[in-house]
């Protein structure tokens, strides 16, 4: 029964199960609870991610709602398509046209709604600070996180352009790794490093919100909930034991 | 019995003329004498009914808002999660539902384990609960696709893909099972009706099987004794206590324990961090993108393990439904005249852990990848989970115990 339990508590505080991806991940240490985290990540995410990467299951007007802006507010500063404001998060990017321009290797900008729950939001904070340049990709950026991204450095204003420092290990197989040590600043950004860390957090709160809106419902009715059944179950425990007393 | 006793006027006797309620109420509740011993151990039959109630009704309110359309299904899931008022809290009661009956089912399994309740005259009652199983893990199986997620897809394609190992009629089979030639929308939707229609008919005839079994030859206990063989002059046993109202009190405080883990996990960490709902399942079904790492969700993982320890797919299969077999044939297996582990000596109390251990680290490796230290772990552990069988039908002939008492210990 102790065994049962510690099982129990060890899965539900942990995320012994989540997608690391086998690297080492910095913490990404977002808060879903933060207002002000979330609706500066709609903005960075609007203005430097939109253009390619949709929400399509993210509806203007909810998030309005769940970040506390008026309609106004997301009509002026955050829809930049023809969307009307109770509509989807979609954008304009048409595959055809992808393909046909071989835009990004022809990888079609992925829908970013989901991408939290099925990435995680410590890769996708390492991934967006992990953009290094690499002039041996066709598209000039390569990411320590996902070697061979399609994706270039959408964030580059803000963080600079960085190189990635790698150290060659050669096996008794003559086999050869490269081990990551670090980025070195070739072109400083408009942001600091810690302003760059805290906007990338943003971002990756604000998809954290998108994959599951109703995580802000849930949570804030978990202690109540909770409650209830505490009350509820000693009651009955009491009712039990107050019936069991005469059996012997 | 008490049901030709009844007496009863006004509205209640106007039913009892027409349909026995009194003498059903009498011989499944009031006057069904169940051991006055029952312990943590025996929440599990009640609460594996409340998870079965609970998958019904959030199945069918979620069948309000889904289709099982391969180009719309994904989104659909996600209206239902964002536009659908209460959606959310639907779905993941229906898929913590999925988890916790396997939880619930699993603890009850070993519980008959521990007691001895498979034993004679309690075999019926062990084989229609294994028929449940099977059609439980059909249901799941089938229920997860449904979200047509890309785990959805790779993992229904993978497992339907053991059927075609079948020499001779495998093609023909895998046809007929995926209504295609690979994973689409024809298999989504044989899928979805017998995820809705007829898995929970047969699994709804089968409880009532069970269960009716069940109240024929009466709960087994603890102590492993019959309390039938002590009976008072009025022919009621003398260890026994009406289920109704004791246990049917006593359940209402094993449902609130068990909802604060459930609801806790509904509310607070529905994916349990990949356990429950797992990250593939977040991208849209691909054929053109394998996940990293196809495995079944967690209840499954034992079997799979099973499966992957055999180098020839078709071997696989044979090796892993052997281990479901194997569970049937337990109350033949045991061939003890002894139930409960209370009364029975160490040897049994080992091998019971062993084979415990070796289904839950067995169901450890059925989730990650397999380095040459894990492949032979799971092939001594695939040996262990056998031998239990093998070992327990020797063991058994001459099986020496401790002095069993006439009446229940309290």
């Amino acid at each position: 029964m102790k065994k049962l339990l510690l099982i129990v508590a060890v899965l539900l505080t942990s995320n012994v199960f989540a997608n690391s991806g086998g690297a080492h991940l910095e913490p990404a240490q977002t808060n879903i609870r933060s207002k002000a985290s979330l609706q500066n990540g709609a903005k960075y995410f609007m203005n430097y991610c939109s253009g390619c990467h949709s929400l399509q299951y993210q509806r203007y007007n909810r998030m309005a709602k769940d970040l506390g802006l008026t309609k106004d507010e997301v009509k002026e500063n955050l829809i930049f398509t023809d969307s009307k404001f109770p509509e989807h998060m979609t954008n304009t990017m048409d595959n055809a046209q992808v393909q046909e321009r071989e835009w990004f290797h022809k990888a079609f900008p992925k829908d970013l709604t989901l991408i939290a729950k099925a990435r995680g939001v410590d890769w996708l904070y390492n991934y967006l600070k992990g953009f290094y340049k690499d002039s041996s990709r066709p598209i000039g950026w390569n990411n320590t996180i996902f070697k061979g991204a399609s994706m270039p450095n959408a964030l580059w204003e803000l963080q600079g352009i960085q190189e990635a420092k790698f150290e060659e290990h050669e096996d008794e197989h003559g086999i050869v790794t490269h081990t990551f040590k670090g980025f070195k600043k070739v072109t400083e950004g408009s942001m600091s490093e810690e302003e760059f860390d805290e906007t990338v957090r943003d971002i990756v709160n604000f998809l954290d919100y998108t994959a599951e809106p109703a995580r802000l419902i849930r949570m804030g009715m978990a202690p109540w909930v909770l409650f209830f059944l505490v009350i509820f179950t000693m009651l009955a425990y009491l009712l039990k034991k107050n019936y069991f007393k005469d059996v012997h | 019995m008490a049901s030709n006793e009844v007496k009863t006027t006004g509205l209640l006797g106007w039913f009892d003329k027409r349909l026995p309620v009194t003498s059903m109420w009498n011989d499944h509740m009031a006057k069904y004498y169940a051991p006055k011993n029952f312990n943590f151990w025996y929440f599990f039959g009640s609460l594996a009914l409340l998870v079965l109630v609970n998958q019904l009704l959030t199945g069918v309110w979620l069948t309000m808002h889904y289709k099982p359309d391969a180009a719309q299904a994904f989104g659909l899931v996600e209206y239902i999660m964002r536009d659908v008022p209460w959606g959310w809290l639907i779905r993941y009661l229906h898929t913590t539902g999925a988890s916790a009956f396997f939880v619930v089912v699993y603890l009850h399994m070993f519980r008959g384990l521990m007691y001895g309740s498979y034993k004679k005259p309690r075999e019926l009652i062990w084989t229609f609960g294994m028929i449940i199983y099977v059609a439980l893990m059909a249901e799941a199986f089938m229920g997860y696709v449904l979200p047509w997620g890309n785990m959805s897809f790779w993992g229904a394609k993978v497992i339907t893909q053991l059927f075609g190992t079948i020499p001779y009629i495998g093609d023909t089979l895998l046809e007929g099972i995926r209504g295609d030639y690979n994973i689409s929308d024809a298999t989504l939707n044989r899928f979805f009706a017998l995820h809705v229609v007829a898995v929970p008919i047969v699994l709804l005839i089968l409880v009532f099987l069970h269960i009716a079994a069940l109240h024929s030859v009466g709960s087994n206990n603890p102590d492993g004794i019959e309390i039938k063989k002590n009976k008072d002059e009025n022919g009621i046993p003398k260890d026994g206590i009406p289920f109704h109202p004791y246990y049917s009190v006593k359940d209402i405080f094993g449902i609130g324990m068990f909802l604060i883990i459930f609801l806790g996990i509904v509310f607070l960490k529905p994916d349990m961090g990949g356990l429950f709902l797992e990250h593939d399942n977040f991208n849209i079904a691909n054929p053109g993108s394998t996940p990293e790492h196809i495995k079944p969700v967690w209840y499954f993982t034992p079997f799979f393990a099973i499966l992957k320890v055999v180098p020839n797919p078709f071997g696989g299969m044979i090796v892993m439904f052997s281990a479901i077999i194997a569970l049937f044939l337990l109350p033949w297996v045991d061939r003890s005249e002894v139930k409960s582990i209370r009364y029975r000596l160490m040897p049994f109390k080992l091998a019971l852990t062993a084979f415990v251990t070796s289904f839950v680290v067995l169901g450890y490796l059925g989730m990650v990848s397999w380095g040459a230290g894990e492949k032979l772990l799971a092939q001594v552990l695939t040996g262990v989970y056998f031998l239990y069988f093998v070992f327990l039908f020797v063991y058994t002939k001459n099986e020496k115990h401790k002095p069993i008492p006439e009446r229940l210990t309290h």
